[in-house]
């Protein structure tokens, strides 16, 4: 997964043609770290219909709260720049219910 | 694709890895299913200072991380998938996963508790925007900001004292007039130079524009009504059970928690019920534990006793075969 940054948000997520998942998180989210993995699951899936990117937010609380977001772990799928998708808070973001939001996006 | 196990556990929190750990160490085989987060509720607990022999490092994650460490050590098998259904299979239970079904003789449940909403306008609009139900995952946010925390047990007002390393002020808004939370804590926030207290008011609305800018109270007494702005709205004020899947298949208490015996037994044969998603008094890593615990020598017995029985008649079927 793409590590973004504030050197590189602009270009890879806002200024990127297409579909773009950032999965916001944060050095002391749990819930973000276990994760991790079945976000690489989901993108050796998709990863060719998507730009998979993450950003840590403990190092980048500016760029996060830009893009309103201040609570962990949250994921957001972008098209063309603009967000379309957003699931937000451990209860809601399981794996499912990351890939049933891809395939909605997709099915559009 | 079919999986055979002796038992299935679902949840992956203390309960379940307890009951792995005790499975897995009767030489049964053992599968634990987690749909999310391993370690469950305790892994978003920063300071798990009340589990026996966590000393060193008390820390939620640090402890639950060495529990499932020390089930896999045992022999238990770890999935992380999500469980779509249960069936019953003459005396044996099927399990819908994503990718299969996996076949055990007996389930234990230990599918936990997560966050009760507060149920006002906002809540859920502002969820990931100022609306938090975990200090650890989210309290980076508001370094230097105004956060109000919402409810006065455990939670709350440890969570209260821990969101003060990076918050400005910490106001907590109670509905009662004093805490429920264990003295020993309560003291700690009055102590606190960061923390307020509002008693005796709720909250009745969450407002900001895109991100959370201030909070509807009103006095549950005198019935004012006032606005405060902040930043961010932490809300522990209690915890609701995951039953989804259970609903109709065992029977449940009027709160939605799973109705057990001392042995962890539900209403039905061969399903059992471990830690904070059944009925009890005390919601604590400890006694998730210690149901796990019980939970898996339950069904090991239960399954023994299956296991005899099944012998049992087949002997008697030759010996009617015999005699006639």
């Amino acid at each position: 997964m793409l590590d973004l940054n504030k050197d590189n948000f602009e270009q890879e997520v806002l200024g990127t043609p297409g579909l773009v998942l950032v999965d916001y998180w944060g050095t002391s989210c749990e819930p973000c770290k276990a994760l991790m993995p079945e976000m690489e699951k989901l993108m050796a899936r998709y990863g060719d219909k998507l730009k998979f990117c993450k950003l840590n937010t403990s190092e980048n609380r500016r760029l996060a709260i830009g893009q309103k977001v201040l609570g962990l772990p949250t994921l957001i799928i972008y098209k063309d720049g603009q967000k379309i998708k957003e699931l937000s808070g451990a209860e809601n973001c399981t794996p499912k219910a990351i890939e049933d939001m891809i395939q909605e996006t997709l099915a559009v | 694709m079919l999986r055979e196990c002796q038992i299935v556990i679902i949840g992956g929190g203390p309960a379940g890895l307890a009951a792995g750990l005790y499975a897995a160490r009767a030489r049964l085989k053992t599968v634990i299913i987690e749909r999310a987060k391993w370690g469950g509720q305790a892994t978003t607990t920063e300071e798990l200072a009340n589990y026996p022999g966590s000393v060193e490092e008390p820390t939620g994650p640090k402890l639950m991380a060495r529990m499932k460490e020390q089930a896999e050590q045992f022999g238990a098998e770890l999935l992380t998938t999500e469980v779509t259904a249960i069936e019953s299979h003459g005396d044996d239970y099927i399990l819908h996963v994503k990718d299969g079904q996996i076949k055990a003789g007996a389930v234990i449940i230990g599918t936990g508790a997560q966050p009760q909403l507060l149920g006002v306008p906002g809540e859920l609009e502002f969820r990931g925007k100022g609306v938090s139900y975990c200090a650890t995952c989210d309290a980076d946010f508001f370094t230097d900001l105004e956060v109000v925390v919402i409810g006065g047990g455990d939670a709350a007002v440890e969570e209260a004292i821990y969101l003060t390393k990076f918050a400005s002020k910490v106001t907590i808004i109670h509905r009662r007039n004093e805490f429920r939370a264990a003295r020993s804590i309560v003291d700690k926030a009055l102590q606190n130079e960061k923390i307020s207290i509002i008693w005796d008011s709720v909250v009745e609305e969450i407002r900001g524009d895109g991100i959370v800018q201030e909070v509807s109270l009103k006095n549950v007494k005198t019935g004012m009504k006032q606005e405060m702005a902040t930043d961010g709205v932490f809300i522990f004020t209690g915890t609701k059970p995951v039953n989804d899947l259970f609903n109709g298949l065992i029977k449940i208490n009027e709160k939605g928690y799973i109705i057990t015996d001392e042995d962890m037994c539900t209403s039905r044969k061969g399903i059992f019920a471990a830690g904070d998603v059944r009925v009890k008094k005390l919601r604590q890593v400890v006694t998730a534990a210690a149901d796990g615990a019980i939970a898996a020598i339950s069904a090991e017995k239960y399954l023994e006793e299956k296991h005899e029985q099944e012998k049992a008649k087949k002997l008697l079927d030759k010996e009617v075969k015999k005699i006639c």
